[in-house]
């Protein structure tokens, strides 16, 4: 535990010298938590002639009794779920570039791997240090956002939905399990670039599932609820399994001196 | 302390598959204590050697042992056990010197992490600076820290690749310095180099590589072993018959004259030496000076990579 402590600890102290690491790992939870926020603060000002006709039917069944505006600002907001979703690949992505091809390309990994840490220390320490600010963003993200939407719901039967344990699982599964796919798909990544730039845009293609899930949800294709995110969490478990298993092939000493680009 | 027998590593080639040899059956050994030269041209093998000792690529065949520990059997545990100044120095520039050096002792799992960090930050001057960021540092200053990250845990075996490299007079003198104290201390030390006035100086025995092995000895035994020992005579007036009389004694070869000396090819000067003299001085000549001609490494080392 303590050399995983001590990769987490050089990490840490290390990337988050580089601005652009920062400014993604501090702005994009401001960013991502403010704007449903607003938006809900500007439904309850100005709500408008919401009927709960014009929702699509499946979210009709999930508003259950709220009002037309409760239920308009939930549906609007729902859509905002996925922000808590693409936090949690969106910062480990920059810190895994720049932690593991940054590394690579100032030749800081050789003397590294020389040590007596263990290859699964190692990529354990360096996992957690992309996962756990990209974690602890987005559950201190959403902690603000419930506590602000407590005051700006035009219903408390919204707060009590987005407490429900769809928003729950979402955040607090699915997040995790987000950051550990973002990560091991920065490492396969690594392997290959020699950018860190170049690692963060190839590694951002593990978000476009998510987005898939966004514009479908817009497009009223599918609604998401407990089930949805249920399945989305075990499949996503398979995924991380296998990303994780191919990442660890990757992260070996002799690969990553031989066979890394 | 270090034992290779048979150590081969082939890589796959880059398209056809076709495996490239990198070490071809090294066999040799570096005793406690000893600095021992690893020379070679660039592509010789010889910091796939070095990565092979420090348990960083596996070898595909042969064995290896670092401090009586067998390489692909206690990888870790060597690991622990030896310090590796890499061929770049791989520092991070936006840490301080002291927390670089903080960071690889807990690794090391020093006890003492900051009384080490300050003994040798001290010891290679760079006390001062310990709390600035290593980016602003010179290439002295980063490969002196890197030297000093490589000696945290007090390893008994030190790898060395290209210890100088890119450095001014100055620093040099001062790493070389340093690797004398460290010999004095009885460490062991394995340098890659191509400074061979550097490996002179400072080895006990060089390893000439070049995929292969193509030597192993002490610098003065490889000189005698490709060149044998020669004498330079410097006579006040040399003359033919001086130089017929020296070719005529059976132990003298190789006699050759120019301007006023005489090179003669001895195999025991010590004891030949004096005859040569009487004979000179009986024969009429002023004998001025008489020493050794001595090779450099670098005939040794051309002779053998190229074969000039």
């Amino acid at each position: 535990m303590d050399k995983i402590r001590t990769i987490i600890d050089k990490e840490w102290a290390e990337v988050f010298k580089n601005r652009v690491v920062l400014f993604t790992v501090l702005f994009m939870p401001l960013f991502f938590t403010a704007l449903p926020l607003v938006v809900m603060y500007a439904m309850r000002v100005s709500p408008g002639n919401s009927d709960i006709m014009d929702m699509p039917p499946q979210f009709t069944r999930i508003c259950g009794n709220l009002t037309g505006a409760a239920c308009t600002q939930y549906f609007t907001v729902n859509q905002f779920m996925l922000l808590f979703m693409m936090m949690p690949l969106a910062i480990p992505v920059a810190i895994s570039a720049y932690s593991i091809v940054g590394e690579k390309t100032t030749r800081c990994l050789e003397p590294l791997l020389a040590t007596p840490i263990t290859t699964i220390e190692l990529i354990v320490g360096k996992g957690l240090a992309a996962a756990i600010p990209a974690i602890g963003a987005t559950w201190a993200g959403f902690v603000i956002f419930v506590v602000g939407a407590r005051f700006l719901v035009v219903n408390p039967g919204v707060l009590t939905r987005i407490l429900d344990p769809m928003w729950l699982i979402a955040v607090i599964v699915i997040g995790p399990l987000m950051a550990v796919a973002a990560v091991a798909m920065s490492i396969i990544v690594s392997s290959r670039v020699s950018d860190p730039r170049t690692a963060e845009q190839v590694s951002m293609v593990v978000i476009v599932p998510l987005l898939g899930v966004f514009f479908g949800q817009m497009a009223g294709l599918f609604i998401l609820n407990t089930s949805f995110i249920l399945v989305a969490a075990a499949v996503l478990a398979l995924v991380d399994a296998g990303l994780v298993y191919l990442s660890v092939g990757l992260f070996q000493r002799e690969t990553i001196l031989t066979k890394w680009k | 302390m270090i034992r290779t027998n048979g150590l081969t590593k082939q890589f796959p080639g880059p398209k056809d598959g076709t495996a490239i040899l990198a070490v071809d059956n090294l066999t040799f050994s570096v005793d406690e204590g000893q600095v021992f030269g690893f020379l070679g041209p660039n592509g010789a093998g010889k910091t796939t050697t070095v990565r092979m000792l420090t348990c960083l690529v596996g070898p595909t065949s042969g064995e290896a042992w670092v401090n009586n520990l067998r390489v692909g059997q206690a990888d870790t545990e060597i690991r622990r056990n030896v310090g590796i100044l890499t061929e770049a120095p791989g520092l991070y520039d936006r840490l301080s010197a002291e927390k670089n050096l903080q960071i690889f002792a807990r690794l090391y799992e020093v006890k003492d992490v900051p009384g080490q960090v300050e003994k040798y930050l001290r010891m290679l001057g760079l006390w001062d600076r310990r709390d600035d960021l290593t980016g602003n540092f010179s290439k002295g200053m980063k490969q002196k820290l890197a030297i000093c990250r490589a000696l945290l845990h007090e390893p008994k075996v030190l790898f060395l690749d290209e210890p100088t490299s890119g450095l001014d007079p100055e620093a040099a003198k001062l790493v070389h310095d340093f690797i004398e104290q460290l010999k004095s201390e009885g460490r062991t030390i394995f340098m890659c180099t191509h400074n061979l006035d550097e490996a002179d100086r400072l080895c006990d025995r060089i390893g000439m590589m070049k995929q292969r092995l193509l030597v192993v000895d002490t610098p003065k035994a490889l000189r005698q072993r490709l060149f044998g020992r020669k004498v330079v005579f410097h006579v006040k007036q040399s003359s033919p018959p001086l130089v017929e009389l020296i070719k005529s004694l059976p132990f003298a070869h190789q006699v050759q004259t120019a301007d006023n000396k005489i090179v003669v090819g001895l195999d025991a000067p010590e004891e030949q030496n004096p005859i040569i003299i009487r004979k000179l001085v009986e024969a009429g000549a002023d004998v001025q000076f008489v020493g050794e001609l001595r090779h450099s490494l670098e005939d040794v080392y051309l002779s053998l990579i190229n074969g000039k």
